[in-house]
């Protein structure tokens, strides 16, 4: 190549292209979506998510949550996404508009997490999942979380949100003492419950 | 040592006429400091990064194996080993191979490599505070870009004194043309630091909204492999086999057209992460349309350097050098064909969010990439230290557990990821029976891993080996002969 000049306009060319094409033309187009409502009256979606669970999505990401779990429910018949019940409908742009930090995730190493809080709405059972994933899913891969966890002694009578072991669970705790979310794992499972996808879009409503 | 082996044979190459060997000698000593350190930086963080990958691997298949601290949880362990690797061991490796490379085909010496070697240190400085920053919880929940906000100006910061000689040398090259390695060399050095400053600053320091991150995030992530790291390796490539083998590249213009198609392609391929995601679907059409149109400068790279290799595979197979760059040149055929093929909505319907994306991810930094850059440093490191590697041996296990661990790796993670895929289509098959599915292919995968940190351990026995050795020559003695004799007349 013997114009330099042509080859340097070349290299800027193509990054700028595909910044503009990818970058800011998606800023442009979906960068500033606000809440609506399906009709006049309703109110509008998606709703800000509360402060606990905002809290609980921090530690969400720093336990890397994401990188085994996704956010998002591709459309009816690509991939089995409805049929697995991991929504009823199809995500878009506007449901992650509060969201500071996304977290669609691109790996499925276990299942789909935007509507748990709709599939799985026992609290014990997330914190039991969280304790030993063995106890609520023989198989699993999800790495034990007993850090977000303390044991304690029993006082007068049992922590309402102690865990509740099965009677035969090996590692139970001694005689008393009981095993407690600690408030990171409060918050965690605050938000996963917080994770609903049961309410519709003008751009995507149920069973799309 | 024959007298065609005194001369350069860069001349083959660019059309031009050779330069002298002393003359290289003098331009390789100007850089040995900071190439040094970038080498020796890079090999420490790819034994940081392959312990990581390794518990990390293990800890997949086997949840219960690793004490309960929070930071050894597969998430922060899985982020440390991805930084480490690129920005510890790609980066770093790339510094040294490829400035070198640059200095080499301008012809012109570094003027103030202490500048590199202390914008190095930064690099260096930034990254350990990253990974601790990771491992404590501190840490972005964007992949590629785990390092938390504080580390971006070091980085950003020190990559500028870094990148900026290797265009410095361009532009006051001595060199009478330009060799098409220099294109690549050029526009990585000028595209890694567009795509880092955009993402930092869209998606770190002022979040854009919602799904735009999602986009942005992967606009950067696949180029960093594809603006970066690639072009880069394809560099060294381009230097390497006409350099090694002493016969000009194919053809220039299959250079040519390999060069602008993936300029134009490899830019717009990486929306292809979020096929089936909540973005406009002509986005995801445009990254699909792309992607299979990256066929194009793969193929004729291929061509290119296969044509060029024919005639002389047993020179390949003899080359420590050419053994690790052709093996990468081809990993990166395959697995950009690959690659292509995983963007058609049909196959990413069964390919996404399973472990066969893991897999094809180390086939393009692994096989590809990582593969060429040891060929780069085989070739490199005896003319730095001006003494040859100390062990045969050690390059054969190298290159051995290397390349048969990669492969597994990724043979293990396609079939398994394939499986993944298919039973995570059918919703007959309850989840936990898709996760079941997969545990032998994770752990096919840390074997093959444990295969590659045996390689990594030789790789690094040898090289340290090699920098305590006794000296042999020193690289200015070459001065001499510079200015003494003519230079010697290139026997075909």
């Amino acid at each position: 190549m013997k114009n330099i000049f042509l080859l340097f306009l070349g290299i800027l060319f193509t990054i700028a292209f595909s910044f503009t094409g990818i970058v800011l033309i998606s800023n442009v187009q979906y960068g500033k979506l606000k809440p609506v409502a399906m009709a006049e009256g309703e109110d509008t979606q998606p709703r800000e998510p509360s402060g606990i669970a905002q809290q609980g999505k921090k530690e969400y990401e720093t336990l890397g949550c994401l990188y085994c779990h996704s956010q998002q429910v591709r459309r009816k018949g690509f991939g089995a996404d409805f049929a697995r019940g991991w929504g009823d409908r199809q995500t878009v742009a506007r449901d992650y508009i509060f969201q500071k930090r996304v977290v669609l995730g691109t790996m499925r190493t276990g299942p789909d997490l935007t509507n748990v809080g709709e599939r799985l709405t026992d609290e014990s059972w997330h914190y039991l999942h969280l304790y030993d994933p063995q106890l609520t899913a023989k198989g699993s891969l999800m790495p034990p979380f007993k850090y977000l966890f303390r044991k304690q002694k029993i006082r007068d009578e049992r922590t309402p949100n102690a865990l509740k072991f099965p009677p035969d669970y090996k590692h139970q705790p001694e005689e008393g003492y009981e095993i407690v979310p600690t408030e990171n794992a409060e918050k965690l499972v605050a938000y996963l419950l917080s994770l609903k996808l049961n309410y519709e879009l003008p751009e995507s409503k149920f069973s799309q | 040592m024959t007298t065609s082996n005194i001369q350069d044979t860069t001349g083959y190459a660019t059309g031009h006429a050779p330069i002298h060997k002393t003359k290289l000698a003098a331009i390789d000593y100007s850089l040995k400091a900071p190439v040094l350190f970038f080498a020796c930086s890079a090999l420490i963080w790819l034994l940081i990064g392959t312990a990581f990958a390794l518990l990390a691997s293990f800890s997949l298949h086997s949840p219960k194996l690793l004490p309960n601290w929070e930071w050894l949880t597969f998430g922060r362990i899985r982020s440390a080993h991805l930084n480490s690797v690129a920005y510890g061991w790609g980066n770093n490796v790339v510094y040294a191979v490829c400035i070198w490379v640059m200095a080499r085909l301008c012809q012109t010496k570094i003027r103030y490599p202490n500048v590199l070697l202390t914008a190095g240190v930064f690099w260096n400085l930034g990254i350990t505070i990253g990974i601790a920053s990771i491992l404590s919880g501190n840490l972005n929940a964007v992949e590629w870009l785990e390092m938390p906000k504080m580390v971006s100006p070091i980085l950003g910061l020190s990559y500028v004194l870094i990148g900026v000689w290797g265009v410095m040398s361009f532009f006051y090259r001595e060199s009478p043309h330009v060799y098409v390695s220099q294109w690549y060399l050029l526009a990585g050095f000028f595209w890694f630091p567009w795509i880092y400053t955009a993402v930092q600053t869209m998606v770190i320091w002022f979040p854009a909204q919602g799904t735009v991150q999602a986009v942005t995030n992967w606009w950067f992530g696949h180029n960093a492999l594809g603006l970066w790291y690639t072009p880069m390796a394809i560099a060294v490539v381009y230097y390497l086999i006409p350099k090694v083998l002493g016969k000009p590249i194919h053809s220039y213009y299959l250079s040519v057209i390999g060069f602008w198609t993936l300029a134009l392609f490899y830019n717009w391929a990486g929306v292809h992460h979020l096929i089936g995601g909540p973005i406009p679907v002509w986005l995801v059409s445009a990254g699909v349309v792309a992607s299979v149109m990256m066929v194009i400068p793969v193929l004729v790279t291929a061509v290119n350097h296969h044509m060029t290799v024919v005639g002389s595979f047993r020179h390949v197979w003899d080359s420590p050098t050419l053994r690790f760059i052709v093996f990468g040149a081809m990993s990166y055929t395959l697995t950009s064909v690959l690659g292509s093929t995983m963007a058609l909505r049909e196959v990413n319907q069964i390919t996404h969010f399973t472990h066969f994306t893991v897999g094809h991810a180390h086939h393009g930094i692994y096989a590809f990439f990582t593969m060429v850059m040891f060929g780069g440093l085989y070739y490199m490191m005896p003319r730095m230290l001006q003494r040859e590697w100390p062990s045969v041996g050690l390059i054969h296990l190298h290159f051995w557990a290397a390349g048969i661990g990669i492969t597994i790796y990724v043979v293990g993670l396609s079939i398994g990821g394939w499986i993944q895929g298919l039973s995570m289509n059918n919703p007959d098959v309850p989840f936990i029976d898709v996760v079941r599915r997969t545990v032998p292919w994770l752990i096919s995968r840390s074997v093959g891993g444990s295969l590659m940190a045996l390689g990594h351990v030789a790789f690094a026995v040898n090289f340290i080996w090699m920098l305590c050795a006794k000296r042999v020559q020193e690289g200015p003695t070459m001065f001499y002969q510079a200015t003494s004799g003519e230079p010697i007349k290139v026997i075909p």
